[in-house]
């Protein structure tokens, strides 16, 4: 894949800089520094408990970090700097800044009381104050895009979870974020419905989203993932071209690891 | 790949080529016991039928002539205007009240759990002979700057009448109850709602409103009929305010003049059942509107910017191969 050599070149997106997070006394995330750049598809890995959910929450403040930056499009994420100092940004300014970031749940999370179509509008309507006849329109758009035109005005609980999981990927895109976060996006899901989430993931990438997809599937990171990065313990392990680690990688707990789920 | 399963009964269909498979014909299990009681209970039911009607201290003659009676039927109209009002007040404030104490803000929160703690905590009756004595404790009220000048200024026996004093006792006290009721209704939400929500860039109002709340009224609509049901008969305690005009008033009036006190009762009885009835009725309705999506799966009308002719429907992903794999949901009428 030549996104690699692209995407190198390209400005930073997502800077994480000595990034801690504790709950109470435990040290979940310990001193993690990453760069995704813009349209590149970084892969986080790493046994549960190792932090990479908690990473990826930070990203769009599910979860608020102890030390260290985080940076999205050059922006500081959840605080002002004024005169030195940080100030906690307001509910305001946080709900702006999570309008860039799009994110994707495990357990898809989808309004079971709106239809899809109706989960698809209700960001762009209410958030982003929308017609809903424009934003009926770009969501027949995304629906299509994902393959599910044709359950536009079903329930989410009339879905399958791949297709459930495929209107929650339209439903972020529908708010035109610059960054989709991915935590799990496959891990509830029946074996046999994997394929159809990881291919509308696959045709993300290729449209040059800028992508953070945390994955127990090694197969989508090798294919299509940009960046590998192996988290353990709350820090990165190991970083770097996802097909070289996956083939020779260089500590023994990332080689244990992918021993195991290979 | 047809979505509509075909019946597997069906000749031939069942891939094996054996023909129609031999259905099972089982003997049900039989309930002897269920008959025994059935016909004890029935023997019990006729027997309390026939002393309803040929017990004469009943006087259904007496329950006749009043149950139309002018100053019952007014007196149904205020004990409908008292529940309906005060159940209005209970429920706007209910909701207030849960959202402020599920806030970040600890002032609403502290705020809400004092509201719930002392309207929960006293009486209804003392809190309604307190509202009638009102304007004995504040003769006079003002609207002014506070330790300054008073711009308005009312007598409070002609705002706080013994109608408006009913009222609000009835639905202050009620709002506590039902901010518990809300505040586990929307507790019982999915967390994730709530974060996906929030990853989508909403504020947390709207998403309370929008995306919480809708979905917690399916746990909070049958206990709020069951208050609603239960202020009906409270509203008969607002004689301590005094208020004078309800059902239980009007028919213990009646027969307190007239040395009835039986027939005039069941007058008043029939009328909390004819209500409680109607309301019930119309507790289906909210239950099932607002089980949309997880009880039932009432098909929103299809507009015509997203309908799709089957015809016309385009699998664009490659993946989406396993269209059979997609359970359809029976749809209930």
């Amino acid at each position: 894949m030549s996104v690699t050599t692209d995407t190198l070149t390209k400005p930073a997106l997502v800077r994480i800089d000595g990034v801690h997070k504790y709950y109470g006394q435990h040290h979940v995330l310990r001193g993690i520094d990453m760069t995704v750049r813009q349209g590149e598809v970084s892969v986080l890995i790493g046994p549960s408990g190792s932090g990479k959910s908690t990473l990826l929450r930070c990203v769009n403040m599910l979860e608020t970090i102890n030390a260290g930056r985080i940076h999205v499009n050059d922006e500081l994420v959840g605080y002002r700097e004024r005169g030195g100092r940080l100030h906690d940004m307001n509910a305001k300014q946080i709900a702006a800044q999570r309008r860039e970031i799009g994110m994707v749940f495990q357990r898809f999370n989808l309004f079971p009381h709106r239809t899809v179509l109706q989960n698809i509008i209700e960001a762009p309507t209410q958030v982003k104050r929308q017609s809903k006849a424009a934003a009926k329109t770009r969501a027949m758009e995304l629906l299509e895009r994902v393959g599910l035109v044709h359950r536009a005005n079903h329930y989410p609980a009339q879905l399958s979870g791949g297709q459930q999981q495929r209107v929650a990927i339209a439903r972020a895109l529908a708010m035109d974020p610059e960054l989709m976060l991915f935590d799990e996006p496959t891990s509830a899901l029946d074996p046999e419905l994997v394929g159809e989430v990881l291919n509308v993931m696959k045709e993300l990438a290729a449209s040059g989203m800028t992508m953070i997809v945390v994955t127990h599937e090694i197969a989508f990171a090798r294919e299509v993932g940009d960046t590998l990065t192996f988290m353990d313990g709350g820090v990165v392990v190991e970083s770097g071209d996802p097909r070289e680690i996956i083939a020779n990688p260089q500590h023994d707990r990332t080689k244990e690891f992918l021993a195991r789920v290979l | 790949m047809s979505l509509i399963a075909p019946a597997r009964s069906t000749a031939d269909t069942d891939g094996s080529g054996r023909g129609k498979p031999q259905m099972i014909q089982a003997v049900p299990v039989r309930h002897p016991g269920r008959w025994a009681c059935a016909v004890v209970i029935l023997a019990f039911a006729a027997m309390l039928a026939q002393s309803l009607v040929t017990n004469e201290n009943f006087r259904w003659d007496v329950v006749g002539t009043y149950f139309m009676d002018v100053l019952v039927i007014q007196g149904i109209g205020w004990t409908l205007l008292l529940t309906v009002l005060s159940m209005v007040i209970a429920i706007t404030l209910a909701i207030l009240l849960a959202f402020m104490r599920e806030s970040e803000n600890p002032l609403f929160r502290s705020v809400s759990w004092v509201w719930v703690w002392f309207f929960r905590g006293t009486p209804v009756y003392t809190q309604l002979v307190f509202w009638g004595l009102i304007a004995v404790l504040y003769p006079k009220i003002s609207l002014g700057v506070p330790f300054g000048p008073e711009l308005f200024a009312f007598d409070t026996q002609d705002i706080v009448t013994a109608f408006v004093a009913a009222v609000l006792g009835l639905g202050l006290n009620e709002s506590a109850y039902l901010a518990e009721i809300f505040r586990a209704g929307l507790k019982s939400v999915d967390n994730g709602q709530m974060e996906a929500a929030e990853a989508l860039g909403m504020r947390k109002s709207r998403i309370m409103w929008r995306i919480i709340l809708p979905q917690a009224m399916r746990i909070i609509v049958p206990p709020t009929g069951n208050e609603t049901i239960g202020m009906l008969k409270t509203t008969s305690l607002v004689l301590a305010v005094p208020f004078t005009l309800d059902l239980t008033f009007a028919t213990n009036g009646i027969a307190n003049r007239s040395y009835l006190p039986i027939p005039l009762l069941i007058v008043a009885a029939l009328w909390y059942l004819v209500i409680t009835s109607i309301l019930m009725v119309g507790q289906y309705y909210v239950e099932r509107h607002f089980g949309k999506g997880v009880d039932n799966f009432v098909r929103i009308p299809v507009d015509k910017a997203t309908a799709v002719k089957p015809a016309a429907v385009k699998v664009v992903t490659a993946g989406d191969s396993n269209e059979s794999g997609v359970k359809e949901m029976e749809e209930k009428p």
